[in-house]
């Protein structure tokens, strides 16, 4: 008898292709970001301000990673990979701010906000690349330009 | 209550800022549980997609990754306001 539903998720990862492409993006505008941040607070802000994107970039990247690996085991392992991924996220955010929070180039107005400006804006800028098709699940493919000559 | 609080506190500015500190600890929980009900949710729906239909499970996957990052956002709202009043 043949499986009447899926247990695993072989092939590719479309989280890991927006993971990357959601760095590949940010690494242009974080030096906006730290550039406000010096502007506001001095270096203390530049510094707080290049620790968040980092944060929310390796938020991004391990979100995915997570996913990616457990799908490929079950889906079920993807359902608690999401769940407790979740609380392990927020818990290494918690941790790597409460870590610096007494150094003294963090300030905590720059790091706070960069932290929500990055992590919303690069999903609402991820969200124009994306297809989510049958076709290209993943990011929508560049497009094809006409030949010079047509 | 809050007089014998400040006895056993010391000053009265300690108890506004032991107050304050659980206010913000209080608020980061409270913020932290609206996200985790919501991706709990949301990924149970997409196994259940991916189960049913399992030849859209790569745009489902796409569709799930987005949400989670969109609602873990709230949580992170939540935690800067902590860090902001509390920590």
């Amino acid at each position: 008898m043949s499986e009447a539903f899926v247990t695993r998720l072989d092939g590719p990862s479309p989280e890991r292709e927006i993971a990357h492409d959601l760095v590949r993006r940010a690494l242009p505008v974080a030096p906006v970001l730290v550039l406000i941040g010096a502007i506001g607070w001095g270096v203390g802000g530049a510094l707080s301000a290049g620790y968040a994107v980092f944060l929310v970039l390796v938020n991004f990247l391990l979100a995915a990673a997570l996913l990616t690996w457990s799908a490929r085991i079950s889906l079920a392992l993807m359902m608690g990979a999401a769940l407790v991924g979740y609380v392990l996220r927020l818990g290494l955010i918690f941790a790597a701010v409460v870590l610096v929070k007494d150094a003294g180039w963090v300030k905590l107005w720059p790091l706070g906000l960069s932290l929500i400006v990055t992590h919303v804006g690069l999903l609402f800028w991820e969200t124009r690349y994306v297809s989510a098709s049958l076709a290209f699940p993943g990011l929508r493919p560049a497009p094809i330009s006409a030949p010079s000559g047509s | 209550m809050l007089p014998m609080l400040a006895e056993i506190t010391g000053t009265g500015d300690d108890l506004i800022s032991a107050g304050g500190a659980i206010g913000a600890g209080f608020a980061y929980g409270l913020a932290a549980i609206g996200p985790g009900i919501g991706i709990g949710y949301l990924v149970g729906q997409s196994v259940q997609a991916m189960a049913r239909q399992p030849e859209a499970a790569g745009m489902v996957r796409t569709t799930m990754f987005l949400g989670i990052a969109f609602t873990e956002a709230l949580a992170l709202i939540g935690f800067v306001v902590f860090i902001l009043l509390g920590l």
